[in-house]
């Protein structure tokens, strides 16, 4: 078994790590190349693995795990804005297109029942191929990308029904009465629907009471045992047991998935679990992209090229075409529509669901269910290769044509701020109050439960993870954030997380806040863009009241604290080059100690040559200490 | 008696200072007259606008006092014209809080008397620099008073800058009891 295991990552693992960076290089995408390298490794490949339904069915956990990524990034009330287009967009998508199919395989001489199984399997698209395209392209939080988002949310919810359907399907004309269709659903599932249905809202209600009253506690509990792979078991955890809960009473996972993440999208850890679980989600993902590839039957494509290609091009015809067709009732711009169409115009894993679930109830016949997957498969793959034509192709005629629009920016679900403040103390909070009341959006990360909690009471959004973290950095939009506040207080830590994420974001600035000099100087080697010494400012302010109290003008005051600040800072930089040569630091620490005095000094004498030359009225009096 | 003063008192080098901060001693403490310390209440430059328009609401006579720095004031106190007599409250539509106001220029200047004529090498008298003060009175329908000069303020000895402040604390007393004195010739 350990022999199995280790034979295929190995297969598996070679061709993503040979195939999928050839294919990012020369222009194909990442999806192409897993699929590509499916196919290479599959049974019609060199035949390395020879059962690739058993590892597609293994890697479908990587959608399910995709999903809850998006419901994580989906507050409720965002999923409430978009009932509109997920009902209408999406609920006259899988009907007109199920229609259109079901006609048309009627027109070829299939019996009805069967046509509508194909009609609504292949009505669904790929979640997995529109989503990865759209983050590629970064036009998730378009308006584009959430209506697109939109319909596939719809067909996951329509999984559940038409998988209902299926075994109504398979005894086709026999189904005289309303009573009768229940008793064959009622068979398929193993038991009453009524129970069923209780069952299911029971669940629901269990996911939503769990995720929102026992898991934050449970992950504040486990986040402050501070044993990090405990975290990542947690969170994987959590999806494996909603997976395993929602797949006990045949609802979709991958709806399940979506719900718990929708539940945990406002809590403070949501972007360490993506943090955590989005890594184990890519890998699936790959796993599955590579199965669709390895499942790819060419025998078929050899025997009847003629009808595979055929009903390929029919489908994506069709569904293009009523794809672009309600895009243009819910007013999209040309351009949008076009990306639209074209990102959700393939059939999709779901539909391998419905084809299998047909053939096991005997509506659809082994020899066509192949045929389907071989097309379902066939438009995955041209998905990427139709998105290239319209980039190489379609966008220059638009741009020549004039009436290119670049997408705008409408209101999104994943909304990226342009600074990030990590470490939420005394420190990184007042940066984040500054901001925050100027309207800036900033998003604060912190790795106290206890502050987390304390700032959360008191209305404040943080979130929890670790500095080090580059995962949960990512999750935290860092491609997108202009500056990083790194306010922690734990010095080495500051060091090293301030030079890996120079070296991960360069475009990053990083604000950092220093303990000292040393932590300034060696904060300043690592290439941070601007240090504060944490007491600086409060000690400088202090020396300028005590001077104010001794009589000094609070004008006279300000002046010298700011010239004492200008030169100290200029002093600790130009002293970096000595920091690793101790002698030499105490040499350089007294020679500026008297250019300071010095510059004061000159500064007096300035006064008195003025008040000579009979430019000022200067008299060069010395203020009277406890006189104003 | 009708109407208070109010001393907007500008030097950032009050410390240092011979003549400006006497004549501001011997004025703070009379009764009807507010001093405003612009470089104490203010040394970073943050006006507080509310605060300062409600203080000149409240009195009837508005005095500039400063040394003449290039022909103009202290930075700060053009800081403070800057903002204080604001759109909708100085000037513009209801801009009328200052109607009927007047204010005077109580100045020193380094240079002295001769410098400031057409032989000397300031050119311009002095009351002719003072026109932007003048005109900013106007537009706030205020009336600019004959400006109190002291010429050669490097120059002269205790007891002519004594001899001045006595004049300076008449001026206040006599503004105070509602004798303007002369206008500013235009």
């Amino acid at each position: 078994m350990t022999d199995g295991f280790l034979y295929f990552a190995l297969i598996f693992l070679s061709a993503a790590v040979i195939v999928v960076p050839l294919a990012k290089r020369s222009g194909l995408g990442a999806i192409l190349g897993y699929l590509l390298a499916g196919v290479i490794i599959g049974p019609f490949g060199m035949g390395l693995i020879k059962n690739p339904e058993a590892i597609l069915h293994f890697a479908e956990f990587g959608v399910v795990m995709m999903l809850f990524l998006i419901g994580l990034e989906l507050q409720p009330l965002t999923l409430w804005r978009l009932r509109k287009p997920i009902l209408g967009l999406g609920g006259s998508q899988v009907a007109l297109t199920t229609f259109l199919i079901a006609a048309g395989c009627l027109a070829m001489g299939l019996s009805w029942p069967v046509g509508l199984a194909i009609g609504l399997g292949l009505a669904l698209s790929s979640t997995a191929i529109a989503i990865q395209l759209m983050n590629e392209r970064n036009i998730f939080t378009t308006y584009t990308g959430q209506s697109s988002f939109s319909v596939l949310l719809f067909q996951d919810i329509a999984i559940i029904p038409i998988l209902a359907i299926i075994p109504l399907l398979a005894v086709g004309g026999d189904v005289g009465s309303v009573q009768q269709a229940i008793e064959v659903v009622e068979e398929q599932a193993g038991g009453s629907l009524w129970e069923k249905g209780l069952m299911v809202i029971g669940l629901v209600s269990v996911i939503i009471a769990v995720g929102h009253y026992a898991m934050r506690p449970a992950l504040r509990y486990i986040a402050q045992t501070g044993v990090r792979e405990i975290f990542t078991a947690t969170a994987l955890l959590l999806v494996i047991g909603v997976t395993f809960l929602m797949k006990s009473v045949g609802l979709s996972a991958a709806l399940g998935a979506f719900i718990a993440g929708v539940i945990l999208a406002d809590s403070e850890y949501r972007h360490e679990i993506e943090a955590q679980i989005e890594p184990f989600k890519a890998l699936l993902l790959g796993l599955f992209f590579i199965s669709v590839g390895m499942s790819m039957n060419f025998d078929i494509l050899a025997s009847d090229w003629m009808t595979a290609l055929g009903a390929l091009l029919g489908l994506l015809i069709i569904k293009f075409a009523v794809l672009f067709f309600l895009a243009k009732i819910f007013k999209f711009d040309f351009a949008q529509n076009l990306i639209f169409s074209t990102l959700l115009a393939q059939g999709g894993e779901f539909g391998f669901v419905v084809f299998q679930f047909a053939n096991q109830v005997n509506l659809i016949n082994a020899d066509l269910t192949s045929l389907l997957n071989m097309v379902v498969a066939l438009s995955m793959a041209a998905t990427p290769l139709m998105l290239m034509f319209y980039d190489r192709v379609i966008v220059r005629r638009l741009q020549n044509a004039q009436n290119f629009d670049v997408l705008p920016e409408k209101p999104s679900i994943k909304t990226h701020s342009p600074v990030l403040i990590f470490g939420n103390g005394r420190f990184g909070q007042v940066v984040a109050r500054l901001l925050q009341a100027n309207k800036i959006q900033t998003t604060i990360l912190d790795h106290d439960p206890k502050q987390i909690d304390t700032m959360r009471r008191f209305g404040w959004e943080v979130f929890y993870g670790d500095v080090m973290d580059m995962e949960l950095l990512h999750a935290a939009g860092a491609e997108k954030a202009k500056l990083l506040v790194l306010a922690i207080n734990d010095r080495e830590k500051s060091v090293a997380a301030a030079s890996l994420i120079k070296q991960k974001y360069p475009h990053l600035k990083i604000y950092a806040r220093a303990y000292d000099r040393r932590h300034a100087y060696e904060l300043s080697k690592v290439g941070v863009d601007y240090f504060e010494r944490e007491t600086f400012h409060a000690a400088l302010n202090m020396g300028r009241e005590v001077l104010m109290a001794l009589g000094y003008r609070a004008y006279e005051a300000r002046n010298l604290a700011l010239r004492f600040a200008k030169h100290d800072r200029k002093i600790l930089i130009e002293s970096f080059s000595y920091f690793e040569d101790e002698k030499a630091l105490i040499s350089f620490a007294q020679q500026s100690r008297e250019e300071l005095t010095r510059i004061f000094e000159s500064d007096r004498t300035d006064a008195e040559l003025h008040r000579e030359e009979g430019w000022d009225e200067d008299d060069g009096n010395k203020p009277q200490i406890g006189k104003r | 008696m009708s109407g208070t003063v109010l001393i907007i008192y500008a030097h950032p080098a009050h410390q240092t200072s011979r003549v400006n901060r006497r004549m501001m001693e011997t004025a703070r403490d009379l009764e009807g007259v507010t001093v405003r310390d612009l470089y104490e209440l203010y040394p970073d430059f943050h006006i507080k606008v509310k605060i300062e328009q409600a203080l000149i609401e409240k009195h009837t006579h508005i005095v500039f006092q400063h040394p003449f720095f290039w022909y103009s004031c202290p930075s700060l106190l053009k800081e403070y014209i800057d903002l204080t007599l604001s759109y909708g409250w100085a000037y513009g539509p209801q801009g009328t809080a200052l109607n009927g106001k007047t204010l005077l220029s109580a100045i020193t200047t380094g240079g002295g008397a001769d410098a400031y004529k057409r032989t000397g090498h300031n050119f311009y008298t002095v009351n002719e620099l003072l026109q932007p003060f003048d005109q900013t009175a106007r537009l706030c329908g205020m009336t600019y008073l004959e400006p109190f000069i002291l010429n050669g303020s490097l120059q002269v000895n205790d007891q002519a800058i004594d001899a001045h402040c006595n004049r300076y604390r008449q001026k206040i007393i006599d503004l105070r009891n509602g004798d303007i004195g002369e206008v500013y010739q235009r």
